[in-house]
């Protein structure tokens, strides 16, 4: 395995949408294995529609994306990476461990392994005890919980998450971020997480990349040097502060209403 | 979709067996209330005269317990009881509705299927489709009956065509609606696991669309007994509950009795169909308790 | 309108035209081909035929069996709306009655249909209309219960924080967000009343309705006219449902579940 390979490779970037929005333009970035990074920006930024480019689940109107070192089309149908949404988007039919199971079985994962690997991620995101319940029984950060572990089933190089915990309350969102950095520690997988949070962006990264409003370009990157493995008393450093506050003027500096 | 309360308790079987019992208490109460309306009516009717909307007499409005009654008398002299010849009328007209009913289902099930994969398929037939809900489908059953009759094909089979006809509007456009119900973000869900076609529809739009097959079939449960019991009315076939309601209605003078009794027959045969979906429904599907005020 | 909207307009229609000239062009090339067949099924063309013969006929026919679907309708749909608030308003009432509805509704009603005529007389045009009221009753009056009663809880209490009582609550809120279960209750009741008021007929009816002549025709293996009373039976059928669901479309234009289909 190549150290130096990007993770991720974006060049020349830019989307419009048949209607005539220019959603994306002139966009270069490089992610590193291993990385955190946060996507952040205004409303209509184009931070979703980056997201999902670099997940094939949209088409670029130019340039190109690199997952992986392949394609973005190829990285797709290797199942290079995993994908969390803002809505759970659990399936009510099913049990969580079913609902965890779900990329296994169209992998086609036998029986076994893949029951050995739900009880491993029941364990990773701590919902042990809850195997059989349906998503309706379970609060909403459990349901993103289950989620997190579905997308980690087949151990993704990448993780593609689509602000994950914007429907979350303030305490279950910092305690989420918590215990996804522990995963990320622990999967040694890279991150591209998409939030409208400063405060969370800069908690979790490595990296934030700051966008600015429609069309949307990088206006800045702000490197997070704060010490790993990050903890609660992180967010009362002086160091968190100024760089909130980095991230934050780059942001009105991209046309961003900040109060 | 979030929920908010964290795991429900699990249901006892006391409590589910208190709540059935309450249920059967309910309807049985229903049942009784309906019993005195009908005798009540009677009494003040007849005692007034009534004659709007309609005459108030025996054979107009006969006791129920009459109605019941006449099941336990011989249907000629010195036979089997009308509950006998009911219990076989009655078996006969659900057998035509049976065949009917799975076998439309199936057709309705499959053209759904078919229909959710193809937009053009979908362009081109639904209008059909949707128009013939709209078609008095039951008019015509008449003429295929004695049409098909002609031809020497079995009563029977003709009349499980109509039950089966009845079954396949409703499967059909339920099922579709339900195969397509999935919203984009499950479908993007997919397609980031670059699942195939036939995964995307055995892992989700089939489980999505049960319960709109299910809603589909307690309606198509009903139609396909009515469809086979007015399929059986024109050509009078004497083995089923349609031919004895044709055959009651014209003594009904001599004996009207018959024909509420069979229409009570008539009633339960429907209630059955729709009563073994429900349950079906209870048994496969496993939902989200809906949130209503 | 754009020539470019013209142009996917047409596109849009165009499979279910090639659909129905595929059908018709079949129809008429099979029963040819099977000769036999014709006695069955008729062609278009011989169908077609008769029905301008008989146009007089027919049409009076149509319009007196409509009369009593539209009479059926009225009351059925009527009374339906009228319980189905009174079950909404009073909680307890509509818990203990409403699964004789549901119950009620799996029965089959139309068995009911001889007894119909047998009170109000096989030529009295009421005895087709009770039994099309009947029909329509129960399906309005479970839809429009569960339009009044599914509101989402927020809306409530939304109302509640205006201080609104519940006659208000009922007017501004319930009874707007029933107007979809409403119509489709509606819609189901105008396809029903239809069914109801011709094999009411089939029962027996006087000799110029539409459903009698279809049975009659039948009898005599005249089939020719009784597909031509078919075809008028779905005319007013469809004429009858469109009506309701153009209603709909103009009191309801607001709500986004309307969509029938998801488009890809």
């Amino acid at each position: 395995m190549s150290a130096t390979r990007p993770a991720v490779s974006i060049k020349s970037l830019s989307k419009s949408f048949k209607t005539g929005v220019t959603a994306l333009t002139g966009i270069d970035l490089e992610v590193r294995p291993r990385e955190f990074i946060s996507l952040i920006g205004p409303s209509g930024c184009g931070k979703s529609t980056l997201l999902r480019i670099i997940g094939d689940l949209i088409e670029p109107s130019e340039g190109t994306v690199e997952v992986n070192g392949k394609p973005a089309h190829r990285a797709r149908l290797d199942h290079d990476y995993g994908i969390v949404f803002q809505e759970a988007v659990l399936y009510d039919w099913r049990t969580v461990s079913k609902n965890i199971a779900l990329p296994l079985e169209l992998l086609k994962w036998s029986r076994d392994k893949r029951a050995a690997r739900v009880r491993e991620l029941l364990e990773l995101v701590e919902l042990e005890g809850f195997e059989d319940n349906h998503p309706w029984q379970l609060s909403g950060g459990m349901q993103q919980r289950v989620s997190i572990a579905r997308a980690l089933s087949f151990d993704p190089a990448l993780l593609l998450m689509d602000e994950p915990f914007g429907a979350l309350d303030e305490m279950t969102r910092e305690r989420l971020n918590l215990e996804l950095l522990r995963i990320w520690d622990a999967s040694g997988s890279t991150i591209v997480f998409v939030t409208h949070s400063i405060p969370e962006a800069v908690f979790l990264s490595t990296r934030v990349v700051v966008m600015s409003a429609r069309p949307g370009r990088i206006a800045g990157i702000v490197d997070v040097d704060l010490p790993q493995p990050r903890t609660g008393r992180t967010r009362e450093e002086p160091r968190f502060f100024e760089l909130v506050t980095q991230v934050r003027e780059l942001l009105a500096a991209g046309g961003a209403e900040v109060t | 979709m979030a929920a908010i309360a964290i795991e429900q308790p699990r249901r006892t079987r006391g409590a589910d067996t208190a709540r059935g019992a309450k249920r059967v208490a309910l309807v049985l109460v229903g049942l009784a209330v309906f019993w005195g309306l009908w005798e009540a009516y009677r009494w003040i009717g007849e005692r007034a005269g009534v004659t709007w909307p309609f005459t108030v007499d025996d054979t107009n409005m006969p006791h129920i317990h009459e109605m019941l009654r006449v099941l336990t008398k011989p249907l000629q002299p010195g036979g089997p009881t009308l509950l006998h010849y009911e219990w076989h009328w009655a078996l006969f007209t659900g057998k035509e509705a049976l065949v009917g009913f799975l076998l439309g289902g199936a057709i309705g099930f499959a053209l759904a299927i078919l229909l959710a994969h193809s937009r053009i398929l979908r362009r081109g037939l639904l209008p059909y489709i949707v128009i013939s809900q709209t078609v008095p489908i039951l008019a015509i059953a008449p003429m295929v009956v004695l049409g098909l009759g002609t031809k020497g094909v079995e009563p029977w089979i003709a009349v499980s065509v109509i039950a089966a006809y009845l079954t396949f509007f409703p499967v059909a456009m339920n099922t579709l609606r339900g195969l397509l119900s999935p919203d984009p973000r499950s479908l993007e869900l997919m397609r980031s696991y670059a699942a195939s076609r036939n995964d995307v529809l055995w892992k989700l739009r089939l489980p999505a669309s049960l319960p709109f097959v299910f809603s589909a079939l307690k309606i198509s449960a009903t139609a396909s007994v009515i469809g086979a019991i007015i399929g059986e009315t024109p050509a009078s076939i004497q083995d089923g509950l349609g031919g004895a309601i044709v055959n009651f209605n014209q003594y009904y003078s001599t004996a009207p009795t018959r024909l509420w009794a069979t229409n009570i027959v008539c009633a339960a045969l429907g209630l059955a169909f729709f009563a073994a979906v429900l349950i079906a429904e209870r048994l496969i599907l496993r939902r989200a308790p809906e949130n209503i005020a | 309108m754009s020539h470019a909207v013209v142009q996917r307009r047409v596109l849009d229609w165009a499979p279910a035209i090639a659909v129905f000239a595929l059908g018709i062009a079949a129809w008429q090339g099979l029963v040819a081909a099977f000769h036999v067949q014709e006695f069955l099924l008729p062609k278009p063309s011989v169908i077609a035929q008769t029905f301008w013969d008989e146009r007089g006929g027919l049409w009076d026919a149509g319009i007196y069996t409509f009369k009593e679907a539209l009479g059926g309708f009225a009351l059925g749909s009527g009374l339906g709306i009228l319980f189905a608030l009174l079950f909404a308003a009073y909680r307890p009432l509509g818990t203990a009655f409403m699964p004789f509805a549901v119950a009620a509704n799996a029965i089959p009603i139309i068995a009911f249909a001889p007894i119909m005529n047998n009170w109000f007389g096989l030529l009295n045009i009421f005895s087709k209309m009770a039994i099309a009221a009947v029909l329509c009753f129960f399906p309005v009056l479970i839809n429009t219960v569960r339009g009044l009663t599914s509101v989402d809880p927020r809306s409530i209490e939304l109302m509640r924080s205006y201080a609104a009582g519940r006659g208000s609550v009922f007017r501004r809120v319930r009874i707007p967000a029933s107007l979809p279960h409403l119509f489709a209750g509606l819609k189901i009741a105008s396809v029903l009343s239809m069914i109801g008021a011709i094999v009411g007929e089939y029962f027996g009816g006087p000799i110029n309705a539409l459903g009698v002549t279809i049975l009659n025709a039948s009898a005599y293996t005249n089939f020719p006219l009784a597909w031509a009373g078919i075809v008028v039976a779905s005319a007013f059928g469809i004429l009858f449902y469109g009506s309701v669901a153009l209603a709909e479309r103009l009191t309801t234009s607001w709500d986004p579940s309307r969509r029938d289909f998801q488009t890809e």
